[in-house]
């Protein structure tokens, strides 16, 4: 796998650090003016990272991730997932205002069923959505609140958001192949 | 990219490799999760349907598989012998094919003939778990135990480990050897003569003793077995009694494991036999934690072995 240097072939960076970087913390900002009080909940593995990032700049605000796993619509019949986690919700939902993260909207599947998910702790007042790329393709009437970035990406490719940690600071970048 | 779970039954802990046993552990910590929620259901297995059939006496095993299937929204339907046409002649290839043609996703198993459940997994196109085969294979309890054990001790390798009873009886006790094993712990296991016989040491690579002491010195965990009365007659033991004074566990002989030791116990429990209440109800006791997470690993088999796709890349690893 593609790690850090040395891509393989085809391999782009479709939005580098830096970018994603500042527009992040701008989309931070913007749900920082419109949400009150918000709960940060990442969808778990791709949504991670940028959440926590997100957790950083907000300051002091509830947090935790949901794994979709068992709540996909392709849950009975696709392979099942072998590297399927727990859900992490440490506060209450009920009555709160909720930004779920993700790193790329495409069909709108995942968020369906992060909503599903969600909702199994209790009822929120609101739930938001953060996605870093919006990639088109969407197979569910569903759209985003705030997006870092607006890209149509051929369907068949593949992109992929890597995170690292250095200098205290998280590092991402979105990469096509 | 991770690999799918390659096996399409859960028959015994042989068939399972050490990374097999990880990827169901690893699953189960998301089911562990799902139980402790305000609402303990996923829609994960909705439309699809698990029989359970038990052909022995079970409360905890089949209340376990039931509340597992319900917590994923399987339908769940109880099958039990005395209710059933076995009283009325069925054999089990009837039976077999009677199931079939009702379509479940899921066939748990329990039965007194040890290979039963394999019998029948060569019969069905579903998947099959066996929960428990004569004297043969308890491979969920092994998981559960597994999982027990990671989580209150952090890992799984190189443990010292005491199983402690009716060794020759217990089906448990095999599938804990063979698990336990393939995960470099150091297996003791301890018991009367009549109950442990010394061809165990060689067929499951693990320790005989016969006195409790040297069993449990040095031990991480100490794991209890049941009497089985109803498998045994007065000739393998001569009393409760004396089988509690030199075989069970109370405060004096659990201090000869770790301070931080562990003692397990898969129930039912026979209280001042193979071991003292205040050691079952004692802080190192994680009884109620082995049936708590018993229920995740049963939710993690049943998602694991209850998708189509499952079945049909299963089915073609096999095939080779």
């Amino acid at each position: 796998m593609a790690g850090g240097l040395g891509y393989g072939e085809g391999v782009q960076v479709l939005l580098d650090e830096s970018a994603v970087g500042l527009r992040w913390k701008e989309v931070a900002a913007e749900i920082d003016d419109v949400v009150e009080r918000p709960a940060v909940v990442a969808i778990r593995r791709g949504g991670v990272a940028l959440a926590s990032e997100l957790v950083r700049i907000l300051g002091d605000v509830d947090h935790g991730s949901v794994d979709i796993a068992l709540y996909r619509d392709d849950a009975a019949t696709a392979l099942p997932d072998p590297k399927i986690g727990p859900s992490v919700i440490p506060f209450d939902v009920v009555g709160r205002d909720i930004v779920l993260v993700d790193d790329v909207l495409q069909t709108g599947r995942s968020v369906r069923a992060a909503i599903d998910a969600l909702l199994d702790y209790g009822r929120p007042r609101r739930i938001w959505l953060a996605a870093l790329v919006d990639r088109g393709g969407r197979e569910l009437p569903i759209a985003a609140d705030f997006v870092g970035f607006v890209r149509t990406v051929d369907p068949k490719k593949r992109l992929r958001v890597e995170s690292r940690e250095a200098d205290a600071q998280l590092h991402i970048q979105v990469m096509s192949r | 990219m991770t690999t799918p779970f390659p096996h399409r039954d859960l028959l015994s802990i042989r068939d399972l490799s050490p990374a097999d046993v990880i990827q169901i552990l690893d699953a189960s910590e998301a089911f562990f999760e799902v139980s402790r929620r305000p609402v303990r259901k996923v829609p994960t297995l909705r439309g699809k349907t698990v029989i359970n059939l038990f052909y022995e006496a079970s409360t905890r095993t089949r209340t376990s598989f039931e509340i597992a299937g319900k917590r994923l929204s399987a339908d769940m339907v109880n099958m039990s012998v005395a209710t059933s046409s076995v009283k009325k002649g069925e054999t089990l290839y009837d039976t077999c094919k009677t199931l079939e043609a009702m379509h479940p996703d899921v066939v748990v198993m329990r039965h007194s003939a040890s290979g039963a459940p394999a019998y029948v997994a060569s019969k069905l196109r579903c998947g099959v778990i066996n929960a428990g085969d004569g004297m043969h294979a308890h491979p969920t309890q092994a998981l559960l135990d597994a999982f027990t054990i990671r989580k209150k001790l952090g890992r799984l390798e190189g443990l010292k480990v005491a199983i402690c009873g009716d060794i020759a009886h217990s089906r448990v006790a095999r599938s804990n050897c063979v698990l336990l094993r393939k995960f470099g712990c150091e297996v003791n296991v301890v018991g009367p003569r009549t109950l442990v016989s010394d061809d165990f040491a060689e067929a499951f690579d693990v320790n005989v003793f016969h006195e409790l002491r040297p069993a449990l010195e040095g031990a991480d965990v100490v794991m209890c077995l049941r009497i089985q009365q109803e498998r045994l007659g007065e000739a393998l033991l001569p009393s409760d009694r004396e089988y509690a004074r030199t075989f069970g566990v109370g405060p004096a002989q659990l201090a000869y494991a770790k301070e931080t030791a562990i003692v397990m116990h898969p129930g039912p429990m026979n209280r001042g036999v193979e071991i003292d209440p205040l050691v079952a109800d004692g802080p190192q006791s994680v009884v109620l934690y082995q049936v708590e997470a018993g229920v995740a690993v049963r939710m993690a088999l049943l998602y694991l072995l209850a998708s189509d796709e499952a079945h049909a890349s299963a089915r073609e690893s096999a095939t080779r």
